[in-house]
């Protein structure tokens, strides 16, 4: 084994830090090609990382970036710099330790690329933008080790792809370099191997011991979970008790607009001014600093967080963590859990809030799927080739190259082990051409073959403009939100442009826990100031929405064949029985459907218990099939469990709606034309560079309008329905948003069984998804030229006007 | 076919639903900002490649109008051609269509900010149809002697409105008393909504807007709401 420098060891020795197994373990086999360490949060899986780069540089180390460390958070960058400061510099070892991320400044960045650290540590994003460099083989130069921290989280994600295929760029740069993967407990261990490894050789695997069980439990709140919405507001006396009965508490939402809201309410009622903070994606970089300072110096007793602090984080003490909201995934809740008394062999404590009746069943069955163990998760499919277009793009960016050889290179990453030739041209051939069956570009390629061979950009200023565009996580389009004031504006975050075009002046929203007043839009900054005299409108961020997994949903189906719930609080027992009387629970090798009016509108709810992404392809498709029927549908909106489809016409006879044979049948042809499609496309369009990411500064007139990405999809539909963008579309919508696999499990296990029922009112277990955000407008060309119609006709008659 | 029909100046007037006007009575139809060759320009300029089937759409609803009103003359209120090389720089087949659609009906081109010095065919700055002028961006001011309707392009109106099934957003023409502005009929154009102040000096009390759409919709404007 090697030994750690000894004023590092000395250093333990008077912190009296004794390693854990899985440390020295790593330490041993720090000679491995790749080599994936499991361990539970808290198990000190960074410093296990870590350790072989510190024994390895010594006390004394040359000049040179020896370890490249890469995390999907910039928070957590910042804070495993801190964190591995510490030893370094009271040990007094001469390391030097830099993080860079997007919110590094321009002149540390430079100086980075020219001199780096010995470890740098950084996200994927910033990690491709160093490849696109010239000088990226200077800059890697004499590299040796590369970890990828929580791992898990990005083998779920296109940012792990673009990451992989970094990687094997960087490997091909040091042909020596060596892996190591650091993951929270997963459920399939070597399937992340296989991600990390340079394929296609092996990966070993390390599993630390999973230390003692959680304690976690369902918080006692008196007052009853509303019947719908996501706030869990109701909770927020019980939850200020627990925080004053705790040093450090994380409260846990799913959604950034949640967060806020619960922030404000708990504010209001915080009557002890108990130091809070919130934490969030959206919130402007110099906000989130200051939670985080706070939270590092230990002064804040509880902080309102999303996903941004999902992951191995570790700022101070903290000693309970809330879920507000059903989990929705086993896997992710018990790392959350993880989150509390981050040390080792002490059980972390977690207490689960449901924020509606529906949630406490959902937050039941998680609770037994973690006493049991049961972690859960799908495999994920190839690797995506709009991230292999980025990567060929941002390749190109560096220098000129050989597509053999990276061809050959992109296979080494996991993902991409299966990639043929035939699709590695389609995608080199677009980067160059834009691959269209019309080759109209010849002039003007964006790439070029020369003379020997090699592919490079046709005009080198090119390189700055894919820079621009690195990355995979496509945001809603958002707009900065600045505090006025005279030093050029406070920015406070950012809000959605859909929700800005919503304001008029005098408007309040809640941003950052704060209430702020609309006043105008000033360059594509939305401005505010503090006045605030009315209620406040909502904030609408779109955070990822996760899809309750298969065996949550299972779970639940069980519990509703119980004849009472005994194990549920009053409320929701009743709320259950009250649906069992007036329509019917749903079950498992059944399909109920429901049809009500509402507020002017006819409504269908199915109970289709497929996850969220399924629910919303079930609605598209019935949609579309009511759409053929003359049923006028306008649109839906999905939850986990349920689809509810309104229209202007009722629906007097769902079974023809459900026939499994005819819903498949009709798949293929739906998938072309919808909305959803069109979303995915737009997505895969920016990651492939077919159009650019809006850049405020490019946006500033709003007479040079840009079109919408609906009219490239709808004209590549018409003219080139086969081009190689439309067929990563179908791939992508396939796997993700349209989850077809869970349509066709539901429908193997229901075999055409459908209970419908006709009922005057909204039923118990359809109220919640009145409230449901992310509606998805579906009404045809015909329906919506009638809607606009009737609008027209009562504008005119308001007016006075013939029509 | 779905038009709408419309008095302007003491004509009648049609909106078609691809964003043209048709006016019977000359058997004219009038068509603004057609941004040939936009996706060609963006690919020269270093930008995206664009998919390169926005002159063929555009030149297909050209087409479709022509045969459906039986126009003898089709008028371009300008931004014909996204920039000068695009016109010289028309792909084959679709500059085959172009001299196609020009034999069947006379054409007359009105220069647009974006359009080439010196274009084949009749040209002009602006066109007098008396009791009608024809220009690319509307002049706010009383209109010239002997005119009652000026009819222009430009600015790619669009509008929402709220409906039963929520907020729809449409390509529009802008009808003032005195005003016509026509929407953008090309592939690959997008919309200025009618509340931006860049349409306050033309909105007078009693402005309409048409939505496209089949038929296209009349809806009322209050000046107030449209500069909300």
């Amino acid at each position: 084994m090697t030994a750690l420098p000894a004023q590092l060891q000395t250093w333990f020795d008077r912190q009296n830090w004794q390693l854990h197994p899985h440390q020295t373990d790593m330490l041993a086999r720090k000679d491995a090609a790749a080599q994936l360490l499991i361990a539970p949060t808290g198990g000190g899986k960074t410093l296990a990382g870590f350790l072989p780069t510190l024994a390895e540089l010594g006390a004394d180390p040359g000049p040179g970036l020896h370890t490249l460390y890469i995390s999907p958070l910039k928070a957590l960058a910042a804070d495993i710099k801190r964190n591995l400061r510490r030893p370094v510099e009271e040990a007094g070892l001469a390391i030097r330790i830099e993080d860079r991320t997007g919110d590094t400044t321009q002149t540390q960045r430079k100086r980075q690329r020219a001199d780096p650290p010995h470890i740098l540590l950084t996200t994927p994003e910033s990690l491709a933008l160093l490849l696109s460099y010239e000088d990226a083989a200077r800059t890697f130069a004499g590299l040796q080790r590369v970890i990828v921290d929580e791992i898990h989280a990005l083998a779920e994600s296109k940012r792990g792809d673009q990451l992989m295929l970094g990687l094997a760029r960087l490997q091909t740069l040091v042909p020596d370099l060596r892996r190591v993967g650091l993951s929270a407990t997963v459920e399939d261990p070597p399937a992340i191997a296989k991600f990390l490894a340079c394929a296609p050789d092996a990966c070993e695997i390390l599993v630390a011991d999973p230390g003692p069980a959680p304690d976690i439990s369902m918080l006692d709140v008196d007052e009853a979970p509303p019947w719908s919405g996501g706030g869990g507001r109701y909770a927020i006396p019980a939850i200020l008790e627990q925080v004053r009965a705790h040093k450090t508490t994380l409260i846990f939402h799913n959604t950034r607009a949640q967060a806020e809201l619960f922030f404000h309410s708990l504010w209001l009622e915080n009557e002890d001014a108990l130091p809070i903070g919130i934490h969030h994606g959206s919130l402007a970089r110099e906000q989130r600093l200051k939670v985080e300072a706070a939270m590092a110096e230990g002064s804040l007793r509880a902080i309102v967080c999303t996903g941004s602090l999902d992951l191995g984080i570790d700022w101070g003490d903290v000693d309970l963590v809330i879920q507000v909201g059903a989990p929705k995934n086993v896997k992710r809740l018990v790392q959350r859990i993880g989150r509390a008394n981050h040390r080792y062999n002490a059980p972390s404590k977690a207490l689960l809030v449901p924020a509606n009746r529906f949630e406490v069943v959902e937050c039941h069955a998680a609770l037994t799927a973690v006493s049991e163990g049961k972690l859960d998760g799908e495999p994920r499919g190839r690797g995506p080739r709009d991230v292999l277009c980025q990567h060929i793009l941002i390749t190109a960016a560096a220098g000129p190259f050989d597509a053999e050889a990276l061809f050959t290179e992109a296979r080494s990453a996991g993902a991409y082990a299966a990639l043929t030739r035939e699709e590695f041209e389609d995608c080199l051939n677009f980067c160059a051409t834009g691959g269209y069956a019309l080759r109209a570009y010849d002039r003007w390629q964006r790439l070029l073959r020369r003379p020997d061979g090699l592919w490079q950009l046709r005009d080198p200023r090119a390189a700055r403009q894919i820079r621009m565009n690195i990355g995979t996580i496509i945001d809603t389009e958002t707009l900065k939100v600045r505090l006025k004031n005279r030093r050029g504006g406070t920015p406070l975050g950012e809000v959605e442009e859909g929700f800005a075009a919503s304001l008029t002046p005098g408007d309040t929203f809640l941003i950052g826990g704060q209430i702020v007043r609309y006043e105008g839009l000033n360059e594509m900054t939305v401005e505010v100031t503090r006045r605030a005299d009315k209620e406040p409108k909502i904030a609408t961020f779109m955070g990822t929405k996760f899809a309750t997994s298969t065996q949550l949903s299972d779970t639940i189906l069980e519990m509703f064949r119980q004849q009472d719930w005994p194990e549920l609080p009053l409320a929701t027992r009743d709320w259950l029985a009250l649906q069992r009387k007036v329509s019917k629970l749903p079950e498992r090798d059944r399909l109920l459907v429901e049809t009500f009016p509402h507020d002017g509108r006819e409504h269908l709810c199915v109970y289709g218990f497929a996850g969220r992404n399924a629910q919303q392809t079930l609605g598209l498709l019935l949609s579309q099939r009511m759409q053929v029927r003359g049923l006028d549908p306008v649109g839906f909106a999905a939850t986990d469990y349920a689809t509810l489809i309104w229209g202007l016409r009722p629906v007097t006879d769902p079974l023809p709606l459900f026939r499994p044979g005819q819903l498949r049948s009709d798949f293929e042809t739906w998938l072309a034309g919808n909305a959803v499609m069109k979303r995915t496309f737009r997505a895969s369009a920016i990651v492939a560079g077919l159009i650019e990411r809006n850049t405020p500064g490019r946006r500033k007139t709003g007479r040079q309008a840009t079109f919408s990405s609906d009219i490239l999809y709808d004209t590549l539909h018409k003219y080139d329905p086969d081009h190689v963008l439309m067929q990563i579309t179908r791939e992508e919508a396939l796997r993700g948003l349209v989850d077809f696999g869970r349509i066709e499990e539901m429908l193997d296990r229901t075999e055409g069984r459908v209970d419908h029922r006709a009922l005057p009112r909204v039923t118990p277990l359809a109220a919640p998804l009145f409230l449901e955000p992310g509606r998805v407008p579906v009404a045809g060309a015909e329906t919506r030229d009638r809607m606009v119609a009737e609008a027209a006709e009562r504008l005119l008659a308001a007016a006075g006007l013939p029509a | 076919m779905n038009m709408l029909r419309f008095s302007f100046a003491g004509l009648d007037l049609y909106a078609l639903p691809s964003g043209g006007l048709w006016w019977p009575e000359e058997k004219r139809l009038l068509v603004a900002d057609l941004h040939l060759g936009k996706a060609e320009r963006i690919a020269r300029r270093g930008g995206q490649l664009l998919p390169p089937y926005e002159v063929a759409e555009t030149l297909e609803r050209l087409a479709r109008d022509i045969d459906a009103t039986g126009a003898y003359e089709v008028l371009c209120l300008g931004d014909s051609f996204d920039d000068t090389a695009c016109a010289a720089q028309l792909h084959v087949s679709d500059k085959r269509r172009l001299t196609e659609l020009k034999s069947r009906a006379h054409w007359r081109w009105i220069a647009g900010n974006h359009d080439p010095q010196s274009m084949a065919g009749d040209h002009t700055e602006a066109l007098r149809l008396e009791p009608l002028l024809l220009r690319h961006i509307a002049k706010p001011g009383p209109l010239p002697d002997r005119i009652s309707g000026e009819i222009t392009g430009h600015f790619h109106p669009k509008h929402h409105l709220v409906t039963r099934g929520g907020r729809v957003a449409r390509r529009c023409f802008l009808v003032t008393k005195t005003r016509v502005i026509l929407p953008a009929y090309g592939a690959y154009t997008g919309g200025l909504a009618l509340s931006d102040p860049a349409f306050g000096p033309f909105l007078t009390p009693g402005s309409r807007a048409i939505l496209l759409g089949r038929p296209p919709v009349l809806v009322p404007l209050s000046v107030s709401e449209a500069a909300e």
